[in-house]
């Protein structure tokens, strides 16, 4: 067998049903073999953009993305899409083509050294170097990328080991040593746990990606409503709890509802799972949170403490961590009465929730993503590009289901959403997906849209058009006297004519009635479709929190 | 409060596992004064040994970040008082004249090193201890003129029965 169809075959093994990627010189004979295959290849039109595909689709469908590439450029062109991954503990197994063994080292046409150059964001990386080693290096590559805490693994392939004949064995076990175990919580840290929850007053939780990760929301919403603890989530935990739930606070952070990020402070122990307490969720470090006791569940040692101190600490997979923690306070609290605490947290929800808009503006971002969620099911997907659309998103459209919000949150990668989007309807076909996006984001991926056409997997993207680099313009607006440098993108160029030239439906809308209307045709229609929504290019995303401050010191 | 920390790993022994371990130092920001590395027990294994500077959530975190990695085996901290740490150092002077090399013979006897080459102009002394001692030395012979100086780095290993090892 070739290494070329060992390659496949293992692929096949490990159940991938779709590859994104583009083919050059040095992987030719791995599309020689997928031709043979049942497993469907996306063609992208830039390298990048398959790298987001394969993790729209793992974090849609929770399995593994898969993306491939010729050497040199190809390779390097993932690199965006994978640092994008490991940051959001997305698992995606990357295919590399590699110039053969002998030219390896000797600058040859096409070669980049892409496992040194992808090293800081890859958690397994392999060059087989035999067509032998082949089934071994797939089988790992995949079992490291969905182990613990996910993240990208890269494999790269010598087109000479493509094109060798050996004969394969294939198996499924596993020869790394260095594999750690997964830890698991002992009963001990969790009784201290289950009692410092049922001693609080003022419990709340913070949920981060990791509860999604690990596919442990019904938990969470369990042991949330066991304590009568209100949810915060980071970004990524968005859609954990369903957003309209009594408990449900939304997310806090430098873009989280003012209510949230006041609310927090009260707590007297704050419980966050799955999260890692960056920057954009704390606001300043020392400040956030100084009275509350803090618990820190995380599958990832290294994350214990590294930002935040805290308190007590459970190493562990969320799920079997909150059906313990449930386990030992079900008995204990299950005819909580509400206190203080449950009557405090349905007024300030009520607070937020009935904000009326006082702008007389027709088409402004939470008008247009209200009217978006009221309008397509609860199932949906949504992506979204990165930077004022993003937060507008975060803010002002709620997510209801877990795997149904993805976007690109400790990267903040422009470009992210269409690709990404395109990921996830490729791995639930059944379900209506949209990205939400602005200008300046989806002009970096745009020509996903021939992939989109072309392989006829539709989204809908919702572009939030305000002819700028909107969240610079933004942050010169209020932090560099109004000086707008280098933000201005112009009227170009025309979504509408762009969409159509790709063979895409292009709508522009002018208010939120046609707005409505676009979204209801391109949920009956199942086409690929661009609506462009032209909005204010002064308009700001509030309430924000300035960088290094605290939460509590909310502009807007 | 900042201190040394040593850590002893044990890693594949294979091409490109150096690279992997130190970039993961270069990303995380870690101050590392030494790494000292070679093949361990066993062919196929390797054991090296860093030194960094840092607080005790460093160590911790560096420990941690050191253990995600899958080419790393087993990583642990070593309590110095419950370990042998040992660096070499080549440490080459200028000796042209008899009284400058009894000098250094003196010295050289004193922190119990050897001389290893001689020439006319210059004379090689090997010396083994600790990161302390080897610097101390140096600093007393520096005025007869350093002309080049090697050191290995700080290796370890745990007093008495206790190990860093791969389970059986």
């Amino acid at each position: 067998m070739s290494g070329a169809k060992a390659l496949v075959k293992a692929l096949e093994r490990e159940k991938v049903e779709t590859i994104f990627g583009l083919p050059g010189g040095a992987i030719i004979p791995v599309y020689d073999a997928l031709l043979d295959s049942n497993i469907r290849h996306v063609l992208v039109r830039h390298e990048q953009s398959a790298a987001h595909m394969a993790d729209g689709y793992a974090r849609a469908s929770g399995k593994t993305g898969v993306c491939m590439a010729t050497s040199g450029p190809g390779a390097t062109n993932l690199v965006t899409g994978l640092v994008t991954g490991q940051l959001d503990s997305s698992p995606i197994v990357a295919v590399t083509g590699q110039v053969s063994t002998p030219q390896i080292g000797l600058d040859a046409f096409q070669e980049a050294d892409i496992i040194s150059i992808a090293s800081p964001a890859t958690k397994y990386s392999h060059q087989p170097r035999s067509v032998e080693e082949i089934p071994s290096t797939v089988r790992e590559a995949f079992f490291i990328a969905s182990l613990g805490r996910p993240g990208p693994a890269l494999i790269d392939l010598p087109k000479d080991v493509q094109v060798d004949s050996a004969e394969v064995k294939f198996s499924d076990k596993i020869r790394i040593r260095g594999i750690k175990p997964i830890p698991t919580p002992d009963n001990t840290q969790i009784g201290r746990v289950a009692e410092m929850l049922s001693e609080a007053e003022k419990p709340f939780i913070l949920a981060g990606g990791g509860v999604i990760v690990s596919n442990a929301s019904n938990q969470l919403q369990n042991l949330a409503e066991l304590l009568l603890a209100p949810v915060a989530t980071s970004l990524m935990g968005k859609g954990v709890i369903p957003e309209n739930h009594p408990l449900s606070m939304g997310i806090i952070g430098m873009h989280g509802s003012k209510e949230a990020n006041k609310i927090i402070y009260d707590a007297d122990v704050l419980l966050a799972i799955g999260c890692r307490f960056s920057d954009r969720t704390t606001g300043k470090l020392d400040e956030f949170c100084p009275a509350a006791k803090v618990i820190q569940i995380d599958i990832d040692s290294t994350e214990i403490g590294k930002n935040k101190c805290i308190d007590a600490a459970i190493v562990s997979d969320a799920a079997p961590a909150l059906n313990m923690l449930n386990k030992a306070l079900v008995k204990k609290l299950k005819h909580k009465k509400k206190t203080s605490w449950s009557k405090k947290i349905k007024e300030i929800k009520e607070i937020s929730e009935n904000k009326i808009e006082n702008s007389g503006k027709e088409l402004t971002p939470p008008k247009i993503l209200r009217e978006l969620r009221r309008l397509i099911p609860d199932k949906s997907i949504v992506t979204t590009e990165v930077g004022q659309n993003q937060m507008w998103a975060s803010l002002y459209f709620k997510a209801l289901r877990p795997r149904t919000f993805i976007t690109s949150g400790g990267f903040g990668c422009m470009g992210y959403g269409f690709p990404a989007a395109i990921g996830a309807k490729a791995a639930r076909p059944d379900l209506p997906v949209f990205d939400i996006a602005g200008d300046g984001s989806f002009i970096m991926t745009e020509n996903s849209l021939a992939t989109s056409v072309l392989e006829k997997i539709p989204v809908t993207v919702v572009i939030l058009n305000n002819r700028m680099l909107g969240m610079v313009a933004q942050w010169q607006r209020l932090f560099f006297n109004r000086r707008y440098s280098a933000v201005q993108l112009g009227n170009v160029p025309d979504f509408v004519k762009l969409a159509e030239s790709y063979g895409a439906q292009g709508i522009r809308v002018g208010s939120i009635l046609e707005f409505s209307k676009a979204i209801k045709t391109s949920l009956k229609e199942e086409v690929t479709t661009v609506i462009d929504v032209p909005i204010d290019p002064e308009e700001n995303v509030l309430p924000m929190v300035p960088v290094g401050y605290s939460l509590k010191e909310v502009i807007g | 409060m900042t201190k040394t920390y040593i850590i002893s790993a044990l890693v594949e022994h294979k091409p490109g596992v150096l690279y992997k371990i130190s970039n993961m130092f270069w990303r995380r920001g870690f101050n590392i004064e030494s790494v000292a590395i070679g093949t361990a027990e066993q062919e196929d294994l390797a054991r090296i040994t860093i030194t960094i500077e840092g607080d005790e959530k460093d160590a911790e975190q560096f420990v941690g970040h050191l253990e995600k990695l899958i080419d790393v085996l087993k990583a642990t901290r070593l309590d110095p008082k419950k370990a042998v740490i040992r660096e070499l150092a080549l440490v080459k002077l200028k000796a042209k004249d008899a009284k400058m090399r009894s000098d250094i013979f003196h010295y050289v006897d004193v922190f119990r090193g050897r001389i290893v080459d001689v020439s006319p102009e210059t004379a090689t002394v090997e010396i083994v201890g600790s990161k302390d001692k080897i610097d101390a030395f140096i600093s007393l012979t520096k005025s007869f003129g350093l002309v080049e100086v090697a050191r290995t780095g700080e290796t370890a290993l745990i007093r008495g029965p206790e190990s860093v090892r791969l389970n059986e």
